[in-house]
Formats: structure tokens, C-alpha cells, sequence
């Protein structure tokens, strides 16, 4: 049925595949030799100590005799300008051990999976440049976090933070007719902007002092993300009264004590503690009751 | 074994839109994505919807500029539909609270894109997929809908019939990543596909790791023919590093494109004498290639876009997101500096072939968005209908796997709608190398569908096992191999030896593939076994991106051969179709459909 033509050259090799060293035999020595030669590159590379960096990398999977108890390793990696965290966890993943866990995906700063501790600090493996870090490069998972594998957190307790707060948008009312919008005006758009910018790395929740020492507590993240509903015109004022609610509570935004280290590690430089202080001047005045 | 009556599989823009759409209609929706929703690539969209919402604008103006833009290979129907049904698909994302731009009457922004006649793209800055994506999580996170994340779907569950058209799907087979249990999933009312784009077939590409094509890769395997796969999008401004996209907003707000002796190379060169910059995507990228072919480039590799002249109030306001891609990828600073961009692999025009309402030839598999070719970005797709379409077709496949009653789909599917059988001289066998391993049906005729679906776990659990215990070649090597080919022989400019040079490269993959093996024995977030089941779907595809470029001797859209220089409506106006049949490809062709509902669209020059 298929009318695929192939050469003849095909069935030959068809035919050669029989004998004792196939076509696919010798496709695999070349391999074994591309590799060998690759390396002695890499070794080549590495031999010229101005052009390599040092990682040191934390291990730990609970599953596998040697790994469960947490350790760091060593990595050399070839360095070229331009290159991120990420590219080198990348090659050191690639060329040296493929058990070396991370995650990520998009590479360019806005799916929030490879947040990383790196030299002591809550970064996006992605859009951090190697060349502006001292070596040894110290790469850690999140701190505050339950350590899965390698440098995977388990992102569970950041994502109920963020679900408790109700984050979806829910108007009051809707205007009439399939095809009208609701306004909203640009500089309102422009209020809330930065709240919305929030890619759900985790970076923030990690470096707050408050949210390691009590696991109730909101968190900024969640907290941002209410502000970007309250702060929205088109929600209406009921609906930001139960907002106000939800984060005056005992683990809300009283809890934050202004230390400003979400807002420093932040990879998209939300004004995070801004907002937590703005939520608080809200429901103050929400509270005032005057008699 | 998980039971809910629709399963989607992916939660990027069109498995979230289409999991909206089926809770709406009452089913017991689930999403499983290997990926959390948020961390999608639907969120890395730049530029906008495109939909017709202003009133000097229509519906049937869209749908003439996706045709002309399509080079003419789309299928009205899907296209009328599409272009009717933006506008309210982007008021209801309006009304879920996207932050979209606005203007000062309070309405959302539109603003020009390449290849349209009217200024219909709205946008939210330069990050409107970021805001799509997360305003649509929070609605599916409002409605309770359940979310399997870090679950990979790597099987789906189809009962065997030799006809794929007598197959049905019962459900899939999943990993979950965080533990390494594998598990089946009863879909009562459909499966659907949402799986997003296969960048990663190409080594340089705008596409998240994750885009390895897995749902086409499975649907081609289980049965489903693939359609016009040879048709890659090429984006014209990507950064040369790292393949990050610079926005074709950029260009739309009046960005301009520089050879490396400051001439305008759209107008100097005659590229595209009226559109200039805002020519098609394909055009843009042709253009650049052969100013680098020819000396112009810098460096040899690219040319600049400048926005400088913009003002640094509207590039904040409208660009500011480029502004921090520039920098922090490539050290330039936008606003005082023009930004270094080259073409790269950006968008899989084709993929699983479905009706206007989502379905497959196979019963209860459904598919939509980008993993899907419903046929409506034809041989190359303009820039801002990719977000619309996820959005009209995901809702489309959602209601009809959740039962609603849908008109009945003009576009016919299956190997039954073929009009003749296709013809292409390869140098090597294309296809598995030993088929018997790659029975993804039930045996004989088992048609119950918890046996069918046990079937495919049992089937899995061989699979995922024999790879963790053996020795073997690491998946990267075999991966990084087909990803430097396929950059080098099946790019923007395609020649006859090149593609044949691929084909041979894909067949050596193949032949290492029998040979790769996961060296992490681990069964927690073991990512090397997911690299290795994802190498595997990267392999078919770019096969199928290969065959489908080598038969098609024609230049159409973002397909251009050199001994071949100009379309061949009377030949060529017709849809490559590969259909798996047991490992061995077959290729064959279905007419393109032009008579749409209100005018039939006739095939003109394409100029801009």
C-alpha cells in the first residue's frame, strides 16, 4: 500500500545486515568514536583553566544507594560569554551525568520552572549570566522547600498558597451583549501591570523569612496575586471586600514584616513588598469605622 | 486506572481553553500535562490575538488574510469558522479579566501585524501569552477542574482494527514524573490532544524544551494521518544566541529591519516593496537569509532590528518585555543599541489531521492548537492567529468531546478522504525498524475499554522498564545529532540533496535509538527517561517534516525548494498526508478545500 520508493542502495544494505558487521554495526563505531573525540574536546576545553567555571552542585534522590544522603558534586564546565546557570547545568547534564535533576522549559524567562539557589541567592537559572557570579558556583534547590531530587522542589505548598487566595477574576457584574468588554481604564491597566507579571517561580516565597517560620502564611506571591484582583477596577467593590478578608486573616498580610527580600530576588521585579503594604493600608481603611 | 468522562491531555492555551469548554457542558474534565499549567509555552507568546472586534473591521477580512496568507493550502471551512468566532472567544477572555492594553476610552488595543489588512491584533504589551495562559488557569482553577501536573502521557489507549477509521480511543497511559507510577486513564467521553509545537526537532528554535511534539508523534503512531508537517514557520527575528523571539509586534508598531551597511534590506533589496517589514513571516525570513547568503549580514549570521526610533514612552509601554529579553540574553540594550535577530524554527503549521470540530479520524481522540491541523495556517500562518485559533478549535474539540451537538464538520478525515496516493524517492527506508514494537492498539478484538487501556499500561510498563535497565547510548547525542541535521538540511532554503542528506541522518538516529538507554535508575522526577521517551517522538516527526518536504516540489509559504521556484496550484494545491500503517509511512494527498461559507477563495499571487 505505501508507495514509499526506496533505492536499491536500501535493499542492499537490507541484505548486508545479515553478515556480521551491518551498516548499523559500523554507524554505531563511528559513534563510539564521535564520542571519544568529544571527549578529548571537552578535555581540551577544560585544559584551559581561563576558560572554564566550577559548579558544585547539590545531589540528593532518596531512592538511590549513594545519593540519599545530600552531598554536593563538582562540575567543570567550558565557559563561553553569554552563557546562563542554566546552559551550564544543561552541558554538565549532557556530557557528564545524565541523573543530574532540574527543571526547566522555556529558556527565556517566563515559565518559572528553574528557579534555583544560586550563590546564596533565589535566581532564574535562565536569565542569570555565569560570568556575573564568583567561582565556585554554589547551586542549590530553594530553600524552605521540600527537596524532591537534585535541585527539584516539591511546588505544592507554594501552589495551595496561591489557589487559597481565590485567584481568579469574578466582576460583580458582566455588561450586556455577547461582544461588549468591560472598560478598563489605561491607567488602572497600568496599576495593576506589575502584579500581573508574576510567572509563579516560587523565588519569593523561598527568600521570606516569615513564610519559612510559618507555613500558614500567604506568602507574597499569593498575596501579589490578590492585590492584582483588588486593585483591578472591573472586580467591583463587593467582591474586594471578600478579597480584603481573605488576606487580613491571622496568616495574611499582618504577617509580613518588610523585610524586603522577595522583592530583591523577584526575576520579574514586582514591587512585592509595595504591594503587601498597600494591602494592609487598604484593609486598614476598610476597617475604620467612623461613629 | 483514572476514570473522568474528558481527558486533556497538555494544559497550555488550547487543553485549558478546551477543558473550560467541556466543564461547561457539564463533563468531569481532566487535565494531565508533564509540565504544570503554568509553566506551558503558551505563556511565551509575545505579540496578540488577532480577531475582528473593530467595527470597521469583519469577520470574513480576517478570513480572506489568513487564506492569502496561507498561500491558499487552508480548508475554508476551518478558516470562516475561526475568523467568526475570535471576536467573542477574545471578549470572553476580556471578561475572565486578561489584562489586555487599552486604550484611553477603556477599550482593549489593536495593533497592526504582518500580512493583515486591518489593525486587528490585540495584545497585552509584549506578553499576551503570558497573560492568556495564567487568566485561563484561574479559570480552570475557579471551576475545580481537576489537574494531573507532572503526569507525561506517553501512549494512547486504541482499540486494533486495521482501518484507523474503526478505532476508538478509551484513554491514555501516564508516568507521573514526581514518582515514577504508570497509569491508566479512562476518557468515557474523548480524549484531546493539546500538546503544543515540536521545536525541539530543530536545534535552533524558539520552542520550550518541552515541545517535543509528543501528541502528534502519538496520534501519527496510533493511527492518525499527520498533515502538511513539511510546512515549519521560520519567525524572522529571533535572538541568534539562544533563539529567544523578539515580538513581531516590534515590526508592528514600526520596527525596521537593517543589513549590516544600515540599508532598509525589505525596501533596498525589493523583498517586499509595499509591506516592507510587515510582510509575512516566510517572506521576512527569506529576506535575511539571502542578505546573509550574500555578504550583508553581520557577522555572517545576522541582521539588526532597530526600534530605537520608537521612543522610549511606546517601547515601554507597548515593548517593554523586549527590552529585557534583549538585555538579559543578549546583553543589548534596546533602547539605545538595534537588536541582533535571525530566523528560527518558531511554528509547526501542520500536525494531527481533525475536523473544524476538533475530531480525529479515530473515535473519541480529538486534537487542538498547535499539536493539531484543523487547516487553517495553510503553508504558513500570520503572525496573532496562533492564540485565537487555540482558543476557537480548543473550545470546538471540548464541546464535542463533552457531547454538545456540533454542526456537522465539512472538512472530511482519515485515510478515506484521500485523493491519491503520494510518490517520493527516498535514499533509505523511512519508518520503524522493527514495527512489531510499535503496537500501540489492543490485540485481536478486545473492544472493552478498561482491557484496552490495561493493554496499553501493561505495554508501557515494558516499554519505561527495558529502557531503565539497560546499557545504553544517551538520548542527548542521538537527539542533538537529528536537531543539527534537520537545522542544516530542512531549514527555510530547502535543496533536493539536503533533505535526502537529512533522511539518512534520521534513519542512523533510528538505528541508535534501538540502541539508547536511561542511566538514572531512579523512579522519582527521573527527567533522563523523560528526555528519552520525548527523543523517540522527535525522531518520527522529523521524518515526517522530511518525506513531506522532499515530495512537495513547489514553493508555497514557508516551503520553498530551489529547483523549484514557484507555486503549482494545478499540481500542488492539495495536503500531504502521512498515515503510520505499522511503522511503514504512507504518503498520500486530500484536496484543499476553498469554497467556504459565504465565498470561494481563489488562489491569487501573494505579494505584500
Amino acid at each position: 500500500m505505501s508507495t514509499l520508493e526506496t533505492t536499491t542502495e536500501t535493499e542492499t544494505e537490507e541484505v548486508e545486515q545479515e553478515r556480521e558487521e551491518t551498516p548499523g554495526d559500523r554507524r554505531r563505531e563511528l559513534k563510539r568514536e564521535r564520542a571519544a573525540e568529544r571527549e578529548r574536546r571537552v578535555e581540551a576545553e577544560l585544559d584551559d583553566a581561563e576558560n572554564t567555571r566550577r559548579l558544585k552542585v547539590f545531589r540528593y534522590d532518596p531512592e538511590v544507594e549513594g545519593k540519599e544522603e545530600p552531598r554536593f558534586d563538582d562540575f567543570v564546565v567550558p565557559y563561553h560569554k553569554g552563557m546562563t546557570i542554566l546552559d551550564a547545568l544543561i552541558y554538565a547534564r549532557d556530557q557528564y551525568d545524565s541523573s543530574l535533576t532540574f527543571r526547566h522549559s522555556c529558556r527565556q524567562a517566563v515559565c518559572g520552572s528553574d528557579a534555583l539557589f544560586v550563590n546564596g541567592r533565589q535566581r532564574l537559572g535562565c536569565k542569570t549570566q555565569l560570568g556575573d557570579l564568583d567561582d565556585p558556583i554554589r547551586i542549590e534547590p530553594l530553600p524552605h522547600q521540600e527537596v524532591v531530587k537534585d535541585l527539584v522542589v516539591d511546588m505544592q505548598h507554594f501552589y495551595d498558597q496561591m489557589h487559597a487566595v481565590e485567584p481568579y477574576f469574578d466582576p460583580d457584574d458582566l455588561p450586556e451583549g455577547e461582544l461588549a468588554e468591560q472598560r478598563q481604564t489605561p491607567e488602572n491597566r497600568e496599576y495593576v501591570k506589575m502584579a500581573t507579571r508574576c510567572i509563579w517561580c516560587g523565588a519569593c516565597m523561598s527568600s521570606c523569612n516569615i513564610a519559612a517560620g510559618d507555613n500558614e502564611y500567604l506568602g507574597p506571591a499569593a498575596i501579589n496575586k490578590a492585590y492584582r484582583f483588588a486593585m483591578d477596577e472591573r472586580e467591583g467593590e463587593d467582591r474586594k471586600q471578600e478579597r480584603l478578608r481573605i488576606i487580613e486573616q491571622e496568616h495574611g498580610v499582618w504577617r509580613c514584616q518588610t523585610q524586603f527580600s522577595c522583592t530583591e530576588v523577584c526575576p520579574k521585579d514586582i514591587p512585592l513588598t509595595e504591594h503587601i503594604q498597600e494591602l494592609k493600608r487598604e484593609s486598614v481603611k476598610n476597617n475604620l469605622k467612623f461613629w | 486506572m483514572y476514570e473522568h468522562d474528558v481527558i486533556v491531555v497538555g494544559a497550555g492555551g488550547a487543553g485549558l481553553r478546551a477543558a473550560i469548554a467541556a466543564h461547561e457542558e457539564g463533563a468531569d474534565v481532566a487535565l494531565v500535562t508533564k509540565l504544570h499549567p503554568v509553566r506551558s509555552h503558551t505563556g511565551a507568546a509575545e505579540g496578540g490575538i488577532n480577531a475582528a472586534l473593530h467595527e470597521e473591521d469583519s469577520w470574513d477580512l480576517h478570513a480572506y488574510d489568513t487564506m492569502k496568507g496561507a498561500d491558499y493550502l487552508s480548508d475554508a471551512p476551518a478558516v470562516d469558522t475561526f475568523a467568526q468566532e475570535a471576536p467573542e472567544e477574545v471578549i470572553q477572555l476580556e471578561h475572565w479579566g486578561m489584562p489586555f492594553s487599552r486604550e484611553e476610552d477603556g477599550k482593549v488595543s489593536q495593533r497592526p501585524f504582518g500580512g493583515l489588512s486591518f489593525p486587528r491584533t490585540t495584545y497585552a504589551g509584549a506578553e499576551t501569552g503570558h497573560h492568556l495562559l495564567h487568566t485561563m488557569y484561574e479559570q480552570v482553577v475557579k471551576r475545580g477542574i481537576e489537574v494531573y501536573d507532572e503526569w507525561y502521557v506517553t501512549n494512547l489507549a486504541v482499540t486494533d482494527h486495521d482501518d484507523p477509521e474503526q478505532r476508538e480511543c478509551h484513554g491514555c497511559v501516564a508516568y507521573d514524573i514526581k514518582s515514577g507510577e504508570i497509569a491508566g486513564f479512562h476518557a468515557t467521553g474523548g480524549v484531546i490532544l493539546a500538546t503544543g509545537g515540536l521545536g525541539q526537532v530543530f536545534e535552533h528554535t524558539t520552542n520550550a524544551v518541552a515541545n517535543t511534539g509528543d501528541g502528534p508523534a502519538m496520534a501519527y503512531r496510533a493511527g492518525v494521518p499527520i498533515e502538511d508537517m513539511e510546512f515549519i514557520q521560520f519567525h524572522p527575528t529571533t535572538l541568534p544566541s539562544t533563539g529567544v523571539l523578539i515580538s513581531e509586534g516590534v515590526r508592528g508598531e514600526g520596527g525596521i529591519l537593517y543589513n549590516d551597511e544600515e540599508e532598509r534590506l525589505m525596501f533596498e533589496y525589493g523583498y517586499a516593496n509595499n509591506d516592507g517589514e510587515l510582510a509575512s513571516r516566510d517572506v521576512v525570513s527569506r529576506a535575511e537569509l539571502t542578505e546573509v547568503n550574500e555578504g550583508r549580514g553581520i557577522e555572517d549570521e545576522y541582521v539588526h532590528l532597530d526600534m530605537r526610533h520608537l521612543g522610549e514612552e511606546r517601547i515601554l509601554d507597548r515593548l517593554e518585555n523586549i527590552l529585557h529579553l534583549a538585555e538579559d540574553f543578549e546583553g543589548v540594550d534596546g533602547l539605545e543599541e538595534p537588536m541582533p535577530v535571525k530566523p528560527g524554527q518558531h511554528y509547526a503549521m501542520g500536525g494531527i489531521e481533525t475536523d473544524e470540530n476538533g475530531e480525529t479520524c479515530i473515535d473519541g481522540l480529538y486534537a487542538a492548537g498547535e499539536c493539531a491541523c484543523v487547516s487553517m495556517h495553510g503553508a504558513n500562518r500570520l503572525g496573532g492567529n496562533a492564540l485565537p485559533e487555540l482558543l476557537v478549535f480548543g473550545a470546538q474539540a471540548g464541546r464535542h468531546a463533552a457531547d454538545k451537538d456540533l454542526a456537522e464538520a465539512q472538512i472530511p478525515v482519515g485515510p478515506s478522504a484521500m485523493s491519491e496516493d503520494g510518490d517520493v524517492d527516498t535514499p533509505v527506508a523511512p519508518g520503524a525498524i522493527d514495527a512489531s514494537d510499535e503496537d500501540v492498539a489492543a490485540d485481536g478484538a478486545m473492544v472493552d475499554a478498561d482491557a484496552v487501556i490495561e493493554h496499553a499500561v501493561e505495554r508501557e510498563k515494558e516499554r519505561i522498564e527495558m529502557l531503565l535497565e539497560r546499557d545504553g547510548i544517551n538520548h542527548a547525542e542521538v537527539r542533538d545529532d537529528i536537531q543539527e541535521s534537520m537545522t542544516a538540511n530542512v531549514n527555510v532554503f530547502r535543496e533536493e540533496d539536503n533533505l535526502k542528506q537529512a533522511l539518512e541522518d534520521i534513519r542512523e538516529a533510528r538505528e541508535q535509538y534501538q540502541h539508547v538507554g536511561v542511566s538514572d535508575p531512579s523512579r522519582t522526577f527521573n527527567t533522563d527517561l523523560i528526555h528519552t521517551i520525548e527523543t523517540r517522538n522527535i525522531i518520527d516527526l522529523a521524518e515526517a517534516i522530511t518525506l513531506g518536504a522532499l515530495a512537495r516540489e513547489e514553493f508555497r509559504g514557508a516551503h520553498w525548494r530551489k529547483k523549484h521556484q514557484e507555486r503549482k496550484d494545478d499540481e500542488w494545491l492539495k495536503h500531504t498526508m502521512l498515515q503510520w500503517n505499522d511503522g511503514n509511512p504512507h504518503l498520500y494527498y486530500k484536496p484543499v478545500i476553498l469554497e467556504g461559507f459565504e465565498q470561494t477563495y481563489e488562489p491569487k499571487e501573494r505579494s505584500y
